[in-house]
């Protein structure tokens, strides 16, 4: 039906200087800038590292890289495309295909690495292993059943933006966790790119969400914010199960929980709700945030002793004095 | 009266937090079009971070514009940023630059809209903070 609809209107070509939603520039110009290719990252630096990783280490990891693979497929074959055909905007739609793209690259990334630090046979076992494993299976194909022809718009976008940001935490965790303790510390730079664009697909689907919502009667509004939650719910279910069969072998179960809790938080705050879990559920642990950002200390100056500080004096300041 | 000014694109992290911390706060208009509203005489500024990956932009267009006003600057005693530790090293950027351009302290950093802590803690450091400021006036 959208097909006989595009063929009888008139086409239009995108014009980039009349903008309908001012975000979509400045998310497309955020992404552009932010483009980049796994050949950036030296990851054969850490072929000695991966060598000094336990059999179990080195099987977790490459099963959590294929686990990241499947939802980068599945967000760069459906996931993205089913929001463009969403798209309210010619400019939103470019935007998105963009992010489509990116998921590609990122999909591709993980084979990077495969190729730099593993054997194929070891590869191949894990890809079967992501085709077989039950919870893996699961959280696809929860968001999956969003992403069907017929799905509303909307619903659509919540579980793209609990796609990018909280379902790929349970796999990111390892990386970071490596990368804290000085292991595979160029790998942890190439998944911190990653998670950088996560972070800009997250951020805009989940504006893109909250500008549908308002246009909507309080009635449907409820009914989407319960859809998200229970989603969450489901999803975290999953991934619960999926942490736990993962985790369970390094007794690191507890804490990749603790930084699930923290991104179902951050996810729900991407689509301007509420968050679930309380601040004590969601603790995680320093070494993991610092491995995520090098100022990763919350700026506390109140709890230090507020009345030491002397005001400096002010420069003046120019518009370009601020690009530092 | 010390005040808190803000600034929150369309996507409102910053404007939920403030509509939680329960304080009265100014909002710096999205379009540069718009007048300025009436500004507290000294006041605190919580300032959200857009910066790309090599930390280019991180202020916003539209909190540089009021700070270069000096009446403006002169009357920051302080700066909160924002911004989300998914974006490594520019995490709350924002903040970091303003403290040191303006030469303010900066106060605290938070991610996206916040957790309950960060309320509790922004609520009674403000308290606290002022108390101090009316002392040392």
């Amino acid at each position: 039906m959208k097909d006989a609809q595009i063929l009888r209107s008139v086409p239009r070509a995108i014009n980039w200087n009349r903008l309908e939603d001012e975000k979509d520039l400045e998310v497309w110009n955020r992404l552009t800038v932010n483009f980049w290719l796994p050949e950036k990252v030296p990851l054969s630096n850490d072929v000695q590292s991966w060598g000094q990783l336990t059999p179990e280490e080195q099987t977790l990891t490459i099963r959590v890289f294929t686990g990241l693979t499947l939802l980068d497929t599945i967000q760069n074959g459906l996931g993205a495309p089913a929001l463009m055909g969403d798209a309210i905007t010619p400019h939103e739609e470019a935007v998105l295909s963009n992010i489509a793209f990116m998921e590609a690259v990122h999909a591709r990334s993980y084979s990077s690495i495969f190729s730099t630090l593993c054997s194929t046979k070891e590869v191949d076992e894990a890809f079967r292993w992501s085709q077989e494993n039950p919870h893996l299976q699961a959280k696809a194909r929860a968001v999956l059943e969003t992403y069907a022809p017929g799905a509303d718009p909307l619903k659509r976008k919540i579980a793209s933006v609990f796609l990018e940001s909280f379902m790929f935490y349970s796999g990111f965790y390892l990386p970071m966790y490596w990368s804290s303790r000085a292991k595979l510390t160029n790998t942890a730079d190439l998944i911190r790119l990653i998670i950088r664009d996560e972070a800009v697909h997250g951020y805009y689907i989940g504006y893109k969400f909250q500008r549908g919502l308002e246009t909507l009667p309080q009635a449907r509004r409820d009914e989407l914010k319960d859809y998200a939650f229970s989603l969450l719910f489901e999803l975290y279910e999953i991934e619960s199960r999926y942490t736990e069969e993962l985790y369970d072998p390094l007794g690191l179960t507890e804490e990749v929980k603790a930084f699930l809790h923290y991104n179902a938080n951050k996810a729900l705050q991407n689509l301007g709700f509420e968050a679930l879990f309380p601040d004590e559920a969601a603790e995680v642990n320093p070494a993991i945030l610092a491995a995520l950002s090098p100022d990763s200390e919350n700026h506390d100056f109140f709890s230090g002793s507020g009345s030491s500080y002397v005001i400096g004096r002010a420069v003046a300041t120019e518009d370009e004095d601020w690009d530092f | 009266m010390p005040g808190l000014v803000y600034f929150s694109s369309a996507s409102g992290n910053t404007a939920r937090f403030v509509a939680r911390l329960g304080l009265e706060a100014t909002r710096l208009p999205i379009s540069p079009k718009e007048p300025l509203p009436a500004l507290p005489r000294d006041y605190v500024l919580i300032c959200p971070t857009f910066a790309d990956g090599e930390g280019r932009g991180a202020v916003p267009k539209q909190v540089i514009r009021f700070l270069n006003t000096p009446a403006h600057r002169e009357r920051l005693r302080g700066v909160i940023g924002t911004g989300n530790r998914n974006f490594g090293e520019t995490y709350a950027l924002a903040g970091h630059v303003i403290a040191r351009k303006c030469a303010v302290p900066l106060l605290y950093t938070f991610e996206l809209a916040g957790t309950d802590r960060d309320i509790a803690r922004v609520h009674d450091g403000l308290a606290a903070f002022w108390g101090t400021q009316c002392l040392t006036a």
